[in-house]
């Protein structure tokens, strides 16, 4: 469903296409072209005081020919209003990184990559935090199999056959 | 942007640049089997003496990878896993999953279970917070408060024990309502425990509260500013210490919370101190929901109508409730199957760990142990 407000209105204005402002279940997305990000971030921290970022994850979609939605969950402390930001972007491309505008984005940038191999470009330090730094692969992927693991490093450095 | 004083660029850790004899610069290894990390949480440490100059936190040890799990198993299936991510406040977590599905689907869940998932909440917020005063005085070197919350989160398991037959992981509730109706005598064992538990924190404060060694240990330990919090993402015990008056039981309010009379404790220095007073606080307004809850509790159908087999529309919702370390947010997307497509859960202790690094630079070795403790982690939800 479509969502109006001053600041759809607002921002429709400025950005007009490759800008989409939707509702479902009473919670407010946006949909946006991955060439305003970041700037539409710190649009929506500093002017639409969205000052807290409360999660940054990823969304597979294999058969879609720009693979991954990116979603920003963003609150505003002064409003008391969510809202949520997302941008499409395909296999092997980078988004530009947000930790300059929230620095909580650190950590759940790393954990997006870990788990999607999304690169974000200029994030201070862009390696795996969850799963050790020598895996191979990407588990959150859709093509990544729920049994699957990287049985090389398996084998080398926990010293068994296979992990199942 | 140039008002930012979060220290983001990695830490240097090779080796120091003054080696020798009129520096001690070093790397210290902490973890991930030590004691004081609440599990295994491996911290490697710049210290310059005892000063630290930064850390780094390595985690993932307890990786299970639930959110993969979530894509592999029906929504009802999923259910009990959401509990073994914070294992100490697992009806929290259940809660904000069961919640998350019922608006997915448009349902809510009847007046009377909203009623038992308030008690059985707030019970265990209780539980998780005497659970992190025991580990957290005994970290810095109080050992009774571990018995004494130990002897009475007891009466708090026996509850969950009694009504749900898990001491733990209870799986007590079920998209829609909750699956038991309460047991003969539960609105007594509550109200009791109530009557039992409210002199005891009085106890705890007791032996803490003035306790010369103790407040020489948290006040002006680990501070950080509202400012920092918010950038940061911190959310729970941690923010309201720093004066944030922000707590999701009132801002947005979820289950029937609106009906309860409470307040927000909050503090103002945002240190070590300030942290336990505003969760020793938290713990008496826990009691005081309790209490209400047990009184108003109405008859009626535990159980919304849902049927067997659950296929949400085509969309996607984020929902959160405030667990007792945090904003702990469910992100779910359908695909209208019988499999969510996509679970995404925000848990409050990962994000507020990546605090530990603002809070520990300038202080000592020994605090460190005490910002740890204060942050209340459990490394089950940190890795997933």
């Amino acid at each position: 469903m479509p969502w109006d407000s001053p600041l759809v209105t607002k921002l429709k204005k400025q950005y007009g296409s490759g800008f989409e402002a939707q509702t479902y279940l009473g919670q407010n997305y946006l949909r946006v072209d991955r060439s305003l990000i970041p700037n539409i971030l710190k649009q929506l921290r500093d002017e639409e005081q969205f000052d807290y970022c409360v999660d940054l994850t990823a969304v597979h979609y294999p058969k879609r020919e720009r693979q991954f939605d990116i979603v920003w969950i963003l609150y505003s402390h002064p409003k008391n209003e969510r809202i949520r930001v997302k941008t499409e972007i395909a296999e092997g491309e980078s988004t530009p990184s947000s930790v300059d505008i929230w620095a909580t984005t650190n950590w759940l940038e790393r954990e997006t990559f870990d788990m999607f191999g999304i690169r974000f470009d200029g994030h201070p330090d862009l390696k795996r935090i969850l799963l050790p730094d020598g895996w191979k692969g990407h588990p959150l992927r859709k093509d990544y199999g729920i049994i699957q693991q990287d049985q090389e490093w398996v084998q080398i450095n926990l010293g068994i056959e296979s992990g199942q | 942007m140039s008002d930012r004083t979060i220290p983001v660029s990695p830490l240097d850790l090779d080796t120091p640049e003054k080696t020798y004899l009129d520096a001690n610069e070093l790397i210290l290894n902490m973890g991930p089997q030590h004691p004081a990390t609440h599990g295994v949480l491996r911290v490697i440490l710049r210290l310059d003496g005892e000063k630290v100059l930064g850390l780094e936190c390595v985690i993932g040890y307890l990786h299970r990878g639930v959110e993969k799990i979530a894509e592999n198993r029906t929504y009802t299936m999923f259910n009990p896993y959401v509990d073994r991510m914070d294992y100490v406040a697992a009806v929290s977590n259940g809660l904000g999953y069961c919640e998350a599905v019922e608006k997915l689907l448009n349902i809510e869940a009847p007046p009377r279970a909203n009623y038992i998932r308030v008690i059985l909440t707030e019970l265990n917020r209780i539980a998780s917070h005497q659970l992190w005063l025991g580990t957290h005085a005994l970290d810095i070197g109080a050992m009774t408060p571990l018995f004494y919350t130990f002897r009475d989160r007891e009466e708090i398991l026996k509850i969950f024990e009694k009504y749900c037959g898990a001491r733990l992981t209870t799986h007590a509730f079920r998209i829609g309502g909750c699956q038991y109706e309460t047991y003969e005598g539960f609105e007594k064992d509550v109200k009791k425990f109530v009557a039992f538990v409210a002199p005891k924190i009085d106890e705890y404060e007791e032996l803490l509260t003035t306790n010369r060694i103790w407040v020489e240990r948290t006040k002006n330990v680990g501070t950080i500013s509202a400012k920092d919090c918010i950038a940061l993402g911190v959310t729970g015990p941690v923010l309201r210490a720093s004066g944030v008056k922000w707590d999701l039981r009132k801002a947005q309010p979820y289950a029937n919370y609106q009906q309860f009379d409470f307040e927000i404790p909050t503090g103002q220095n945002g240190d070590t101190y300030d942290r336990y007073l505003v969760r020793m606080a938290e713990m008496r307004q826990s009691l005081r929901i309790i209490q209400q809850a047990v009184d108003g509790i109405p008859e009626g159908p535990i159980m919304a109508k849902v049927s067997k087999v659950m296929k949400p529309a085509v969309g996607e919702i984020y929902h959160s409730i405030e667990a007792p370390k945090g904003e702990l947010g469910y992100f779910i997307v359908s695909d209208g199957s019988t499999q969510p497509y996509r679970v995404r859960v925000r848990p409050p202790s990962f994000v507020n760990l990546q605090a530990l690094d603002v809070m520990c630079r300038g202080q000592l070795v020994a605090d460190v142990i005490a910002v740890i403790g204060t942050l209340d982690i459990v490394l089950g939800e940190v890795d997933r």
